[in-house]
């Protein structure tokens, strides 16, 4: 077959309802309505946001006020909603594994090999790059900036550029959905699997090129991360008086910039034994598989305390926010954090434990994977004496930070038993290593984030969240999580391998059920959020908390109104310690009237750089992925094109007056002086505006 | 605020585009860091094929050294003029000059993928294409990215000519030339690697 010059080699075979039409028996069917199904409810969703966006007249709003945008607290908030758009439908993937897993006995369930290959190749693929990713890159960029006392990140447009590369890449994966079929080959996409002798079709492609745009978005804010830690840090913020977020953030910012590259070497190679025939990881011609395997976990590693290390921040405010404590162990935290980072390059070996290197070397880095626990548990002791003789409040973000501390310690127990060579070889591939990783990567990163969502989503948009409906989906997370992920330990243990689609050990059934109900309960936990936000702003009037400190918080972003102005600070603010804006309260106020008077503010002017490198990066990876090389050239062309004139632009800024800046802060003091204090007792009522008491007088009053 | 930056230092203080030089050049310097693990690793790659020529032409037959070695003078003088750009833009002499330096830069930038190119067209000749084996597949892998890099950096250069038509030497053009000569200087000494890695130690 020869492709068309207009549509590569897109045919009808790649429709939706293809599999149903060539349907030869009852799972076949079943298992193209299942694909049908999915792809009609991501066009539907699609569709619905599209008439809403038109009916509200959104469209001009959404281009003015966001996507165009490079203030990095809507980026974020932008990354934080691609995060979420694709957790539904990464936990709608594995409710279904779920149901294929607990009704596979006898060879029973719904879906083929085939399309449960796919499954679970997307829910890994998104899980990791399109929602922990986005999530905490999101978090990173609303909350960073303001905790250093910066105005912005150091490269606004960048930021822009990285999200509509993570967007393209998302947008890959869901058009995947529709435009089928994805790689088979797991989110680790090991060839010779994925080679073209073995999977000739599009699956891959779409897989390699949705991680490729998705790891140079992360290489680039990694890079703008710490650039901007580095250099927009305020007056008096030292090194050691940064919020332990900020040091988590930098730390990560770091793996992004050397753990990247691995992964685009490794796809790049990939892509190249698939479109041009090379033998680098083919098993002919001279390739070497094992090679893939190296490259791969070189990122693979990093990338697990990529995406823990912001959340292990995140919990470092929750502990002390909702304890009225300052942090316990700031310095070991700090070297912790540090200890981790570097570690964390030195183990990837124990990802192939069992493919033939000598046992030396596997006890090498069987001991290596070990000692990473060392500073992982001085974290967990610091947390908890953080609350020790705090005033703690179980707040919701409280409940999910006390489920993370017991489900995690338990997870990294099996860790641990994971990291010994002899052990590995047992549970190899089992559902074991399945349990372990959802054990580090729900109560750890996934917890973190929801965590952080509900601390800093006042400081976004003014008002709480609803804490009744967050307290039901912190619930149904963690009994969701125990119920779905402790039987896969025993099922493991029992010798049930990972990425099955069908079984005949009658004595699995009872704990795949098990697993079943708390994919349920999680399914529930994803609406709960819904409904949460749903109800939060239908009563955002009574949770509002315009002057901007609900929680009684101790870094410098509550020194803001709620939401914080696009300029964020009305002047450089000026820092003496650690816990600045504490201290702040302290000397008996917010921030001051600016000594020296306000003065003009330069802000980044609105650029459509951003939406343009997403769009036609999708356009690029899905013409790459079907063979439309026009598609792909022009494309690319207008990347560079955009690129390129963008050098000519010279007005890149817009100033905010003083006047306007003045205006704002007055109004914004008035209104602070205006409101009653609210004591942390009365937090979660609708007498919090945001202005709290703070710890240390409500202690001595 | 310091008016020192990892770049080339253009005279006093001059206001904003100064200390916003400070965080671009610093921010570029981070992003060649990011860059030179790639190559690293696609250098580590290499190294690991040397012995996989799996019947097919090996370094021997294909490499030729005396090319090479005129190749890698072209880059580097190329590096030299480039900072000869660069001090005629710190000492002010004039935008004929800078040109005049950069055009020279671009030429021999130029030569080289001339050059390279011909390497290429004549090992396919003699069957030293990325198909034949895996040890093929890396050398292919590695050094023409280096190659695109060279090229790109030759577009950004034609790029920042034309803002300085239209522009003059502006702020923006600096900025634009301190990472733009960054970008050359980094690409000369990934040559370097390349050259003693993947020509001297292949033929060794
Ligand atoms: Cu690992």
């Amino acid at each position: 077959m020869t492709p068309d010059i207009l549509l590569g080699r897109l045919d009808a075979s790649a429709l939706p309802w293809h599999e149903i039409t060539e349907a030869e028996n009852r799972l076949q069917l079943l298992s193209g309505i299942v694909g049908l199904a999915a792809a009609l409810l991501a066009v539907v969703a699609a569709l619905a946001v599209a008439a809403i966006l038109t009916r509200r007249r959104g469209w001009g709003p959404l281009w003015r006020d966001w996507a165009t945008s490079l203030d990095h607290k809507k980026i974020g908030i932008m990354y934080v909603v691609v995060a979420f758009a694709m957790l539904a439908r990464g936990v709608a993937e594995a409710a279904v594994m779920r149901l294929q897993q607990a009704l596979g006995a006898d060879g029973g369930g719904i879906l083929t090999p085939d399309h449960f290959g796919q499954l679970f190749s997307t829910h890994g693929t998104i899980m990791i790059f399109f929602v922990a990713m986005p999530f905490l890159t999101g978090l990173i960029n609303f909350v960073m900036p303001m905790q250093i006392g910066a105005r912005d990140v150091s490269f606004p447009l960048l930021n822009s550029v990285s999200l509509g590369l993570t967007v393209a890449g998302a947008a890959l994966v869901m058009i995947s959905l529709v435009i089928q079929p994805f790689s088979t080959g797991g989110w680790s996409g090991y060839p010779p699997f994925t080679e073209i002798s073995f999977q000739p079709g599009a699956g891959p492609d779409y897989w390699i090129w949705a991680v490729t745009l998705s790891s140079l978005g992360s290489t680039l804010s990694g890079i703008n991360f710490t650039v901007t830690i580095y250099k927009e840090r305020c007056e008096g913020m030292r090194l050691m008086r940064m919020p332990m977020f900020c040091w988590t953030s930098l730390c990560t910012s770091i793996l992004m910039i050397f753990a990247m590259p691995p992964l685009t070497v490794a796809t790049g190679l990939l892509a190249l034994d698939r479109y041009l025939g090379f033998h680098v990881f083919t098993n002919d011609g001279g390739g070497n598989v094992m090679l893939f395997a190296n490259l791969f976990w070189l990122f693979g590693h990093p990338e697990v305390y990529i995406l823990i290390l912001p959340a292990f921040g995140v919990w470092s405010e929750v502990f002390s926010t909702f304890s009225g404590k300052g942090i316990y162990g700031y310095f070991t935290l700090v070297l912790a954090t540090m200890c981790i980072a570097v570690l964390s390059f030195t183990v990837w070996v124990h990802h192939f434990f069992t493919m033939g290197q000598s046992a030396d070397l596997n006890a090498v880095f069987g001991i290596a994977t070990m000692t990473i626990s060392i500073p992982t548990g001085v974290k967990i002791y610091d947390w908890m004496l953080t609350m020790y003789r705090g005033r703690v409040r179980i707040t919701v973000p409280m409940v999910y930070a006390v489920g993370f501390l017991f489900l995690f310690v338990l997870g990294g127990m099996s860790g641990v038993l994971l990291a010994n060579p002899s052990i590995d070889f047992q549970v190899h591939n089992t559902l074991f290593l399945v349990a372990h990783f959802h054990n580090m990567l729900i109560p750890g990163t996934l917890f973190g984030m929801i965590a952080g969502y509900t601390l800093w989503f006042p400081k976004a948009f003014g008002f709480r969240l609803d804490d009744r409906w967050g307290y039901r989906a912190a619930g149904l997370w963690i009994v969701g999580f125990i119920l779905a992920f402790f039987p896969l330990y025993l099922l493991g243990l029992m010798g049930m391998p990972r990425r099955l689609v069908g079984f005949f050990e009658e004595g699995w059934l009872p704990l795949t059920l098990a697993a079943l109900a708390g994919a349920g309960c999680i399914v529930l936990a994803v609406i709960a959020l819904g409904v949460q936000l749903a109800v939060s702003i239908r009563r955002r009037e009574a949770l509002a908390v315009p002057v901007g400190d609900p929680w009684d918080g101790r870094s410098l972003e509550w020194a803001l109104p709620a939401p914080a102005p696009e300029w964020n600070f009305p002047t450089d603010p000026v820092v003496n310690g650690r816990d600045a804006f504490m201290q702040l309260k302290r000397q008996g106020g917010h921030l001051d009237r600016p000594e020296g008077g306000f003065g003009d503010i330069r802000v980044p002017r609105e650029s459509a750089i951003g939406p343009i490198v997403a769009v036609a990066g999708t356009a690029a990876g899905f013409a790459l992925t079907w063979y439309i090389w026009w598609l792909a050239a022009l494309s690319v062309a207008v990347i560079v094109g955009a690129m390129i004139a963008r050098g000519f632009v010279r007005d890149a800024w817009r100033t905010i007056p003083a006047a306007t800046v003045e205006a704002h802060w007055t109004a914004w003091r008035a209104l602070a002086d205006a409101t009653p204090r609210v004591r942390r007792s009365d937090e979660l009522r609708p007498a919090n505006r945001g202005h709290a008491v703070p710890a240390a007088e409500e202690r001595s009053t | 605020m310091n008016t020192r930056h990892p770049g080339l230092n253009l005279g006093a203080h001059h206001g904003a585009a100064d200390d916003a030089a400070e965080v671009e050049i610093f921010g570029f310097w981070v992003f060649m860091m990011s860059d030179a693990v790639l190559f690293g690793l696609l250098m580590a790659t290499y190294v690991s094929f040397l012995g996989a020529t799996h019947g097919g032409p090996g370094p021997q037959t294909l490499f030729d050294l005396r090319s090479i070695t005129v190749q890698t003078v072209l880059l580097l003088t190329s590096s030299l003029t480039m900072g000869l750009a660069q001090l005629a833009m710190k000492h002010e002499e004039g935008t004929r000059r800078i040109v005049v330096w950069l055009l020279v830069s671009l030429g021999l930038g130029g030569a080289f993928l001339a050059l390279e190119m011909h390497d290429f067209l004549s090992m396919i000749d003699k069957g030293g294409v990325p198909q034949a084996s895996g040890f093929l597949s890396a050398y292919w892998a590695l050094v023409p990215l280096h190659g695109l890099h060279v090229a790109s950096a030759g577009l950004w250069m034609l790029a920042i000519l034309g803002q300085m038509a239209w522009y003059g030497v502006d702020d923006g053009v600096k900025t634009g030339l301190l990472r733009l000569g960054v970008l050359w200087h980094f690409l000369d000494v990934v040559w370097i690697g390349i050259f003693t890695i993947v020509f001297v130690g292949g033929l060794a």
